[in-house]
């Protein structure tokens, strides 16, 4: 990490170059969980860049007080906090949503790019670079997201946000949904897909 | 200080606990009245979805008050007994032998003066619990409609058992009484009648799991209330 952080690359860097997900490969299991529907995807995505930017946030306030030894679990311990907070608001405010995302909100605490920004990046600077970074790698994760449920709810359902796309003629003229989109594998597939096409676009990337 | 230090470690984290536990204790107990507010009134809107009823968000409650003319628990004899219908946790009762279960009916009043039995059922789908809201007619064998919900069953698979394409299968006119025998709706998979001649509604392909987990709450569900639907038959 350069002395000088350069705030705007640290806001934009994760949307394409310094990708969480395709780059660094963080939170691929969430991306194989909720990405079968575009809405959920969406609401994930939001969720976690909230949770990552306060996390990150609150670490980096405290990052010259916290012990090394215990430094994982006191990030845990605030990661864990904030996320029971985000799905005890959402239930008293947007119960509809929460009861969509059930499970997924608190699988955040488990989502590996909030504990991989805790450690490389917040823990090691000021704090609104350490909110710009959160909120830069909480939209990365969330495009991936949206790119990959748009997929899979295109052509495994033929609806997106739970309107219908494919028009009946292609049904009647013998289209059919492709249920294997809808399982994780598939995530996977896809996944792979835009890091291929990404890495295309991006030869510095490229592994020998 | 040395920030390494035993001493300086424990203390940091019993603080910091401290800190993170009271800020959930009182955002939990701030915002518990809301919540169950919230639960309860989404258990409303299941219970009246079950009868083709729909109101808004904000008019559940006063909706549920209107159409609901009486709500009461019975036994497995069809006799009514003590106890709350809403608050009868479903999730515990269904692990009793029937004799023992506490069985909730919510009595539904339709606009055309006819009277709708919403029997609640609860069951395991392939991820976590499915449950759902039967409606029956006056004469105790056919049913009005049903709603069903789930937790967490596979988005586009499983979980399609809470869309319409499922559910009004169930407006069909499916009887629970064949010939004097109670045999409860059971879920197929391609249309292939049930050997016992009960009633059935198509499986969701892809949902198999969900799909017999749902003709299990059903069996396991409603076949209790016998007694009790034998009953209004004869009324």
């Amino acid at each position: 990490m350069a002395e000088k952080i350069n705030n705007k690359s640290v806001f934009f860097n994760p949307f394409s170059k310094d990708n969480p997900v395709i780059v660094q490969v963080l939170g691929i299991c969430s991306v194989l969980a909720v990405t079968a529907k575009l809405e959920p995807a969406i609401v994930m995505g939001i969720s976690v860049i909230a949770v990552l930017a306060f996390s990150n946030v609150i670490i980096s306030l405290l990052r010259n007080t916290i012990p090394t030894n215990i430094r994982i679990i006191v990030q845990l311990v605030v990661v864990a906090g904030l996320v029971v907070i985000v799905n005890q608001l959402l239930k008293a405010y947007t119960y509809d949503v929460s009861k969509q995302l059930s499970v997924f909100i608190g699988l955040i605490i488990t989502n590996c790019i909030l504990m991989g920004r805790l450690e490389a990046f917040a823990m090691a600077n000021k704090p609104w670079p350490s909110f710009l970074d959160g909120i830069g790698n909480g939209i990365g994760y969330t495009i991936i997201l949206v790119i990959v449920g748009f997929f899979r709810e295109l052509l495994g359902s033929g609806t997106l946000l739970g309107y219908q796309v494919v028009p009946q003629w292609c049904y009647d003229h013998g289209y059919v949904n492709n249920g294997l989109m809808i399982l994780p594998p598939m995530a996977l597939i896809v996944v792979a897909c835009i890091i291929w096409v990404h890495r295309l676009c991006n030869k510095d990337l490229q592994e020998d | 200080m040395n920030k390494q230090s035993n001493v300086y470690t424990t203390i940091y984290i019993i603080v910091l606990v401290l800190v993170v536990g009271t800020a959930l204790a009182a955002i939990s107990l701030a915002l518990k009245p809301r919540q169950q507010q919230n639960e309860d009134n989404d258990k409303r809107r299941q219970i009246l979805a079950a009868v083709h009823l729909t109101p808004a968000a904000d008019e559940v409650a006063a909706d549920f008050e209107k159409y609901i003319v009486e709500q009461l628990v019975v036994n497995s004899k069809g006799e009514p007994i003590e106890g709350d219908a809403f608050t009868v946790n479903m999730a515990e009762q269904i692990k009793l032998p029937d004799a023992e279960r506490q069985l909730p009916v919510f009595v539904c009043r339709m606009t055309d003066g006819s009277d709708k039995y919403i029997l609640p059922a609860y069951g395991a789908g392939l991820w976590g619990p499915i449950w759902g809201y039967i409606a029956i007619d006056s004469d105790g064998s056919t049913i009005y409609g049903a709603y069903f919900a789930h937790e967490g069953e596979t988005p586009g698979l499983g979980a399609e058992i809470e869309k319409p394409a499922f559910t009004d299968q169930f407006n069909q006119n499916l009887h629970l009484f064949k010939d004097g025998k109670f045999l409860p709706v059971e879920v197929v998979k391609g249309g292939v009648a049930p050997a016992n001649g009960a009633d059935y509604v198509n499986g969701i392909s892809g949902g198999t799991i969900t799909s017999k987990g749902v003709s299990t709450m059903l069996d396991n569900c409603l076949t209790p209330y016998k007694s009790y639907l034998e009953k209004l038959s004869n009324e």
